[in-house]
């Protein structure tokens, strides 16, 4: 049961990770009023960041809400310098507040620790990422693709993946005995 | 006709074909292929409120070997293309396919990388529904019109290459419309 | 990790290979997918079917497949079994057969179009999708939403929990075998498509609402009809807990079946009835209030079992919660605008706009490709709320065009599907039904 008087706000939060972490964390305030601080870790640092925060009295974010990535390739954001960021979205059950938590990715070496030793639910939700944008969660057990089949090209989250594909959705095998089907009114492998 | 008055009043007699036809549209076990929101319009036109147990298709079977009339309901991504394929595959002729709602008959509003553009690609179908859900009333409207095709098959051999096309009416509009495609000089109607 | 392989080749291409057998093995014949640098130290093992498993039909094991289009699967799910008699040895899912892309397409869409995108996830109760994206996007820009705007939203909100409560409870009893209760629900659902249709124009995909507000206004009858129906439903409701409730068959088939701990459910990411089956009172509604709730006294119910029967009896009470949230809500509409005055974001009426040139000059402003509604530039905003399901969230990034940069969609379903593979272990194949039907996952939602 929440306990409503012990919520932290973002900047309470943030202020409890620079005593602890220092100078590996940075914090953003994104724009607009009643914006909600976030805190940018180094991936170097991101399973200590993230261990504290679910162990540490007074912070205890018990539940992952949420992970997931940003791919800022058409987007010069400041705060980040790498062309992907993780995120992360925290809640507690106890004291019933959230925070967010950010981590650049570089794109040549898209790697990060996964969280999957300190929440479960960040097993499928990694996958996801993975399959989404191709980022790498080193340690997570089941890093096959979630959505796609198993044999798709490409990321789809992607900013340079277009739209509409590049022709798979008019060329994927069909797995017949008999081969592909053929009759009607229909096109096969043809464009849209 | 002679035959008739020796064998009296009770007994009609009619073609083998226009028993089988009745009989076929009259009990067609339809298998929803149910993938997304049109499937629980579909199970909706299943319950008590849009019954289509009227029309005979009460039997819903899952299995595709004991049913002759699938429901492509919902978008069909290329993950569960060869899934619906190999299911039609497995289904005994003769055998009718509607399809319906917008995302299966042509992709609908997602024009995107992982979704096929309309299942006629891949299969043939007799009776598109559009709608986005299609209300049942539609979905009965279209178990109408497969009953109505079924009727029109005059034998085996033609409703074997009617459906292959299923596009093809009647002899008289194919004749029009050959007629059209050469360029006649005369406009068509349609 | 930019592996851009080619697009698999043409159809013809394809008919040269050699088909593998089935659908089922294959994929998981590549076996397990692990990190490299999974270190082995996961506290839950994971089983993946391996080549050994596969020949061995001669005693002991088999794989069943629960395959993409099956009865039993509410939706298009795959569940791999390895079974011994009628005994769960292993179990594997397999999801991403209705994936479309709406997140891609979020960022070709604008913020207004998508709103049509959001009803097509939890199909079942597209009312609170609908809301749920339109008060991301009001955080997004700052926007107040009009009180009467307010209470519609929560109105429509419960009743499409409602709707998806007792279908979920229906199919629940349909997979063990009370087949009424399927089209008992559905013929009440019907009643609340006849509200929809009255209020929105649509039985189930409703887009009503806008950044701002709801589309248009509630008919002149809408308060009586509500009410007809806030009776109606308290009468099946108590119909429903007739036929199951004390049902000696019924419990003896959901009581200890899938048992979820608090911890589990907490660590694993459950939300909703499930996590509140299971003891712990976290409802968004009350943690994180919108759209109004903290004006109405309502209360959260928990149950101590965490099994299946539950989960179930969970729905029933969250159903009887909304009920009364609705009679406290349409007692409290008050008279008003119901789509934010701020021209800016919402689209002035069509008369309006063919007779008033401000009109005209602002609908313009909103719907011409590179004007359209404008977030500031680098805004991000995570914002849930609870549909019957769960946590509902929305994380949406802003780069100051007309379309999202990012939308992230955080479906409560997916979480829940992961912990299917743990659950039925060493439980029979239909009481992995049982366990499967009041997870309600919903595949939309599942795989957007």
């Amino acid at each position: 049961m929440p306990e409503m008087g012990t919520s932290l706000t973002p900047e309470q939060i943030t202020e409890r990770l620079s005593k602890q972490f220092g100078d590996e964390l940075s914090v953003h305030l994104p724009p607009g009023k009643s914006a909600a601080q976030v805190a940018i870790v180094s991936r170097e640092s991101l399973e200590d960041t993230l261990s504290f925060l679910q162990s540490e009295a007074g912070l205890e974010f018990d539940f992952l809400v949420d992970v997931t990535a940003v791919d800022y390739l058409h987007f010069d954001e400041p705060s980040i310098q790498e062309r992907f960021a993780a995120v992360y979205q925290l809640y507690s059950t106890i004291h019933n507040h959230r925070f967010t938590l950010k981590t650049p990715v570089p794109e040549d070496d898209a790697w990060v620790p996964s969280a999957v030793e300190l929440w479960g639910s960040a097993l499928w939700a990694e996958r996801e990422t993975h399959d989404m944008y191709g980022i790498r969660f080193k340690g997570n057990p089941d890093m096959r693709r979630l959505l796609m089949p198993e044999d798709f090209p490409g990321f789809p989250l992607r900013k340079d993946y277009p739209l509409r594909g590049r022709g798979e959705r008019d060329a994927f095998p069909q797995y017949l005995d008999s081969g592909p089907i053929s009759g009607g009114a229909g096109k096969e492998g043809g464009g849209e | 006709m002679g035959l008739e008055k020796l064998l009296g009043d009770n007994i009609i007699t009619t073609s083998v074909n226009s028993v089988a036809k009745w009989a076929r549209k009259n009990a067609l076990w339809p298998m929803p292929f149910g993938t997304a929101c049109c499937a629980i319009e579909m199970m909706a036109t299943l319950s008590g409120r849009f019954d289509m147990a009227r029309f005979g298709a009460e039997v819903i079977r899952f299995s595709p070997r004991q049913a002759d009339l699938m429901i492509v309901s919902g978008r069909i991504s290329i993950k569960m293309m060869p899934v619906l394929l190999k299911i039609y595959e497995q289904m005994p002729e003769p055998k009718w396919v509607i399809s319906m709602g917008a995302c299966a008959s042509s992709g609908g509003v997602f024009d995107t990388y992982t979704l096929v553009q309309g299942v006629d690609q891949f299969l043939p179908v007799h009776c598109y529904i559009p709608g986005c859900p299609p209300r049942p009333e539609s979905l009965l409207d279209a178990l109408m019109k497969i009953q109505e095709i079924i009727d029109e098959e005059d034998s085996d051999e033609e409703a074997g290459e009617k459906r292959e096309n299923p596009g093809i009416e009647t002899e008289e509009e194919t004749e029009e419309s050959v007629s059209a495609e050469q360029g006649a000089a005369e406009p068509s109607g349609s | 990790m930019s592996e851009e392989r080619k697009a698999p080749g043409l159809p013809a291409e394809a008919a040269e290979q050699s088909p593998p057998e089935a659908l089922g093995p294959e994929l998981l014949r590549k076996g397990l997918a692990a990190d490299p640098d999974y270190r082995g130290e996961h506290p839950e093992p994971r089983f993946f079917i391996t080549d050994e498993a596969e020949d061995d039909f001669g005693g002991k094991t088999m794989t069943l497949n629960l395959g993409p289009q099956h009865p039993a699967t509410h939706g298009t799910l795959r569940v791999v079994l390895k079974v011994r008699g009628e005994k769960i040895v292993a179990a594997d899912t397999e999801i991403g057969f209705l994936h479309t892309g709406f997140e891609k397409l979020s960022e070709h869409m604008s913020y207004q179009q998508w709103v049509t995108v959001t009803d097509r996830m939890n199909y079942m109760s597209a009312m609170n999708n609908n809301v749920g994206y339109a008060i991301a996007c009001e955080e997004l820009l700052g926007v107040e939403v009009p009180r009467r705007a307010q209470v519609i939203r929560v109105i429509l909100s419960e009743f499409s929990r409602l709707a998806d409560h007792i279908v979920c409870n229906g199919l629940a009893g349909m997979d063990v075998g009370a087949f009424s209760l399927m089209f008992w629900a559905f013929e009440r659902r019907e009643k609340v498509y006849d509200l929809m249709e009255a209020v929105t124009g649509t039985r189930l995909t409703t887009s009503y609402t806008r950044i701002g507000g709801v589309f248009r206004d509630v008919p002149t009858d809408f308060d009586s009809m509500v009410k007809d129906l806030v009776t109606e439903f308290r009468r099946f409701l108590k119909e429903m807990r007739s036929m199951t409730i004390g049902n000696r068959i019924f419990e003896d088939r959901m009581r200890g079946v899938g048992i979820i701990s608090s911890a589990d459910a907490v660590n694993w990411g459950l939300t909703g009835p499930i996590l509140r089956a299971s003891g712990i009172a976290y409802d968004v509604r009350k943690a994180r209030p919108y759209s109004g709730y903290e004006r109405y006294d309502f209360e959260v119910p928990t149950q101590d079992g965490g099994d299946s029967y539950s989960r179930f009896v969970q729905r029933l009470e969250e159903c009887d919660q909304s009920l009364d949230i609705i009679s406290q809500a349409i007692e409290d509409l008050p008279e008003g605008p119901v789509l934010s005055e701020d021209k800016k974001i919402s689209l002035p009426e069509k008369d309006e706009v063919h007779q008033n040139i401000e009109s005209l000059i602002h609908h313009f402003k909103q719907i011409m490709f590179g004007h359209g509604i404008l977030p500031e530039r680098g805004r991000e905003v995570y914002s849930c709320t609870e549909s019957p399901n769960g946590e509902l969230g929305f994380y949406m990034v802003s780069d100051g065009e007309m379309n999202s940069y990012k939308t992230r969609v955080r479906p409560p379903s997916i979480f829940h599907f992961a912990v299917l593979p743990k659950l039925i272990e060493g439980l029979m194949i239909s009481d992995a039904v049982a366990v499967l039907a009041t997870l309600n996952v919903i595949a939309g939602e599942l795989d957007r």
